[in-house]
């Protein structure tokens, strides 16, 4: 029965949504940090999504969602001039996260949302199998 | 066996169940880049069911034939974009949630018609009771 893949499919579009919304999470805890030698810093982090269709059933047009890696942002670190804070480098600059605060709250918010209409497809797909179920009662 | 008067309920069903999978992909791929959205044709399906399908014997031109799905799946076409993304993802989520539902209320209708013919078959077992 075909309509069971859906969960399959579905599944692994949460997960990955999860990870994202982790991910984020994770940014925005660091939005603040600074530090003084920029190879520490903390750097943005985004999930890499692939699409992946080998595993379900060698069906055609049916594709779950698969995190390749998590990479780091590759956005400038920003560089300030503050010689009174301790972690400051010999010439007085420290380093800022290269966290974009609002491109992340759309993430979260796009995160959230795709969340949703997975949950939502489940939950139609499981209606149409338990009808289907109660057939010729 | 195959009672031919539940066949083509089955089949309708079939590939109702296909296409659900196939739209539940592009609604789980909508934020992965490159993913193009897919769909698959009922047309199609039912042209080539006309092509395949047994027929009955008519005694005038005004007589229909009935149609069944085709046992072997339906095509699966990449849906053209409505609008151009810088990720060169294709899935428009509203286009595919307004498919989505539409293809749950026939996955409905073909199983109230199945229900509704398994019902006729068992009445005239028990004789109209």
């Amino acid at each position: 029965m075909g309509l069971f893949n859906v969960f399959d499919v579905a599944g692994s579009a949460m997960n990955a949504q999860s990870v994202r919304m982790n991910v984020t999470a994770s940014n925005l805890a660091n939005a603040g940090s600074v530090s003084g030698d920029p190879d520490k810093v903390y750097r943005a982090k985004h999930p890499v999504f692939s699409t992946f269709s080998q595993s379900l059933a060698g069906q055609s047009g049916v594709a779950g969602v698969r995190i390749d890696g998590i990479v780091d942002s590759a956005a400038p670190l920003q560089l300030r001039y503050q010689p009174d804070h301790p972690e400051a480098d010999a010439d007085g600059n420290v380093y800022a996260t290269n966290v974009n605060t609002v491109e992340e709250m759309v993430n979260m918010m796009s995160a959230s949302r795709s969340y949703k209409n997975n949950v939502e497809m489940i939950n139609t797909t499981k209606d149409l199998l338990l009808q289907t179920l109660s057939l010729g009662r | 066996m195959e009672i031919p008067a539940l066949a083509q309920y089955e089949r309708a069903l079939q590939f109702r169940a296909q296409r659900n999978e196939v739209l539940s992909s592009n609604i789980a791929n909508a934020d992965t880049p490159n993913y193009k959205a897919r769909d698959l044709d009922f047309g199609q399906a039912l042209k080539s069911a006309r092509q395949s399908s047994i027929s009955m014997t008519t005694t005038s031109d005004l007589h229909t034939q009935a149609w069944g799905m085709t046992k072997q799946g339906a095509q699966t076409l990449y849906r053209v974009p409505t609008q151009p993304t810088l990720d060169g993802n294709s899935v428009s989520m509203d286009v595919e949630q307004a498919q989505f539902a539409e293809n749950a209320l026939q996955y409905r209708a073909s199983l109230a018609f199945l229900d509704g013919s398994i019902r006729t078959l068992r009445m005239a077992i028990k004789g109209g009771e």
